[in-house]
C-alpha cells in the first residue's frame, strides 16, 4: 500500500497523473510536465512535497549534536531563521542523504530530509544521539504538509491567497525562514526560481491548495520537479549520490565545512580523501536525451551519466555525470546514446538561474 | 479518447492508415503518447530503406524515457514527416494527424494481420488494469 500525503485527494482534483514515488503515490504531472515547468520559470508553480520528512531536533544540546552529525556547521547559522544546506555523512564519508537545516529558535532545529531515505536517516539519527551522549530529543513530524511554491511571481502571489501572512514573510532573505503561528515560512526550494517553501499542520494543506489555485498558481508535478532541480544544477539523492560516494566527488565540496577542529561524522575520511571523480556538467550538442546511467567516454577515463534530462528552459538535452577529475570544463567528450556516441561538452552548472541560461557563453 | 476505427494497430502502440497510393502512413498512438508525456525528440528512418515488420525503425522521446518505433509492415520507407523534428509536441496534440513516416508495403495482405480498433482497444484495456 502506497502512502498518501494530506494533499492526495487535491491532486485528483486536479487530475494527476499519479506515481509511486519511494513508497509514496505522488503526483508525476497534471496534464502536461513541459507546461508545468515554464509555468516555475516564468510565473509560478506549486509542489506538494510533504512525502519529505520534517525532524526536530530539540534540546539545550541540539547545536551541539548537529555539530557532530552534519558535514555543514549549523554554526553558521547566524541567528534564528536562517538555513543551511547539508550532507548527513557515514564515517566513510559517504552520503546518507542531504537535507536543509533550519535554526528555528535556541534550541530547536528542524532538518528535512528526503523521502526515500526518512526511515533509514531517523534510525542513524537516534543512534548518533544515543552514542553522543547528548540529551537532544528527536521528533518525526509526519503531522506537517509542505507546499513548495515556486517561480518569479510566487511570493507574489502566495501573499495575494495569505495576506495575513504578508508581513511575516516579505522581509524574509534567501535561505532564510519565519515561523508564523504554527506554520513555518522559508525562502528555499529546489527549483533555481525565488519562492517559498510553507510547512503547516497537515490538516491545513488543502485549504492553502486550494488558496494557491485560486491566486493561479499553477500545481506541478515530480517530473517538472526534476527538470527544475537539474537546470538550477542541484542533486537529486539516490540518483547523484548515495552511500557510496562523498560530497567532494559529487559537487557537493561548498557544503562541507573544514574549518577549524569541528569533530564530525565523516571527517577524517572527507580530509585524506583524493578523490578520482567528480561530478560534472554536460551539454549535448546533437540531437537526442542524455540519461542516466549512460556511459561517457572522455580524453582521461570512462564515465556515467547520474541524472539526464532534456531541458525545457534551453531546448536541449543537459545531464550531470561523474568524470574522472582530470577533466576539464569545455571539453568534449563522447556519450553512448541508444547504441551511437553523441558528442557533448563538460560546462560549468547551474545551467540555468531566474529564467536565465547561464551556458550561452560556454558553447559559443 | 477514442480509437480512430479506420486505422490499423499493432501490440508495439504504431498505428497504421492505409493511403490512396497503396502506401501507409504510421504514427504512435494517442495512449502510447499519453504513458510517453511530452515528446522532445522524435528519430525517422532514413527515406528507401528497407525494413521487415517489428524491426526498429525511429525513436521517440519524451522528457521521461525514450521509446523505440517499430516497422508495422515489412516494406520500403518511402516519406518521412520532416515537420516532427522541430515540432515533436505535434505528436501529443493529436496522435492520430502526426504522422511519422510512410512504408510501401511489400506483402501483400499483411496489413489485414494488424490489430483493428476493437482489437487494439481490448489490448489497451488489458495493459491499463
Amino acid at each position: 500500500m502506497l502512502k498518501r500525503t494530506p494533499l492526495f485527494e487535491s491532486h485528483r482534483q486536479c487530475n494527476a497523473k499519479l506515481v509511486d514515488f519511494s513508497g509514496w503515490e505522488m503526483p508525476l504531472h497534471y496534464g502536461s510536465q513541459l507546461e508545468e515547468h515554464h509555468a516555475v520559470r516564468r510565473d509560478a508553480g506549486m509542489f506538494d512535497v510533504s512525502h519529505m520528512l520534517a525532524v526536530d531536533v530539540l534540546g539545550a544540546h541540539a547545536k551541539d549534536f548537529l555539530l557532530q552529525l552534519l558535514a555543514n556547521s549549523v554554526a553558521r547559522l547566524s541567528r534564528p531563521g536562517k538555513a543551511l544546506y547539508s550532507c548527513m555523512l557515514n564515517a566513510q564519508g559517504g552520503i546518507i542523504d542531504d537535507l536543509i537545516a533550519y535554526y528555528v529558535a535556541d534550541g530547536v532545529y528542524r532538518l528535512v530530509v528526503n523521502a526515500g531515505t526518512a526511515d533509514k536517516d531517523l534510525e542513524w539519527i537516534s543512534r548518533r544521539r544515543d552514542s553522543a551522549a547528548l540529551k537532544v530529543d528527536v521528533v518525526a513530524r509526519r503531522d506537517l504538509a509542505m507546499i513548495a511554491v515556486q517561480g518569479p511571481k510566487a511570493r507574489e502571489k502566495f501573499w495575494q491567497a495569505k495576506p495575513a501572512l504578508r508581513k511575516d514573510s516579505e522581509n524574509l532573505s534567501s535561505f532564510s525562514a519565519e515561523p508564523a503561528a504554527d506554520w513555518l515560512i522559508a525562502r528555499t526550494g529546489y527549483t533555481g526560481e525565488d519562492g517559498f517553501e510553507i510547512t503547516l499542520p497537515a490538516g491545513q494543506a488543502e485549504g492553502l491548495w486550494e488558496s494557491l489555485l485560486a491566486a493561479g498558481v499553477k500545481p506541478a508535478g515530480l517530473g517538472a520537479r526534476d527538470t527544475l532541480r537539474l537546470e538550477a544544477g542541484m542533486n537529486l539523492y539516490g540518483q547523484d549520490m548515495d552511500e557510496s560516494v562523498t560530497p567532494i566527488e559529487s559537487g557537493l565540496q561548498w557544503t562541507v565545512d573544514l574549518s577549524g577542529v569541528r569533530d564530525f561524522v565523516g571527517r577524517d575520511a572527507i580530509s585524506e580523501l583524493q578523490p578520482a571523480r567528480k561530478l560534472a556538467g554536460l551539454v549535448l550538442r546533437e540531437r537526442g536525451v542524455l540519461r542516466a546511467h549512460q556511459k561517457v567516454h572522455t580524453a582521461h577515463g570512462a564515465g556515467e551519466i547520474t541524472s539526464g534530462t532534456f531541458s525545457p528552459t534551453l531546448g536541449l538535452s543537459i545531464a550531470f555525470a561523474r568524470l574522472p577529475v582530470a577533466v576539464g570544463l569545455g571539453e568534449e567528450v563522447s556519450v553512448e546514446v541508444r547504441g551511437r556516441n553523441l558528442v557533448a561538452r563538460t560546462v560549468k552548472y547551474p545551467f540555468v538561474r531566474h529564467g536565465q541560461s547561464l551556458i550561452d557563453d560556454q558553447l559559443a | 479518447m477514442s480509437i480512430p476505427a479506420e486505422l490499423k494497430y499493432t501490440d508495439t502502440h504504431e498505428w497504421v492508415r492505409k493511403e490512396a497510393d497503396g502506401s501507409v502512413s504510421v504514427g504512435i498512438t494517442h495512449h502510447a503518447q499519453d504513458l510517453l508525456g511530452d515528446l522532445v525528440y522524435v528519430e525517422n528512418p532514413q527515406v528507401g530503406r528497407e525494413v521487415k515488420k517489428g524491426e526498429e525503425c525511429g525513436v521517440v522521446e519524451s522528457v521521461k524515457a525514450a521509446s523505440d518505433i517499430y516497422a508495422p509492415l515489412t516494406g520500403k520507407i518511402v516519406a518521412v514527416n520532416e515537420e516532427l523534428a522541430d515540432a515533436p509536441e505535434k505528436i501529443n496534440e493529436g496522435a492520430y494527424d502526426a504522422w511519422m513516416f510512410r512504408l510501401q508495403p511489400a506483402e501483400p495482405g499483411e496489413l489485414e494481420t494488424l490489430l483493428d480498433a476493437a482489437g487494439y482497444g481490448t489490448l489497451v484495456e488489458s495493459e491499463t488494469h
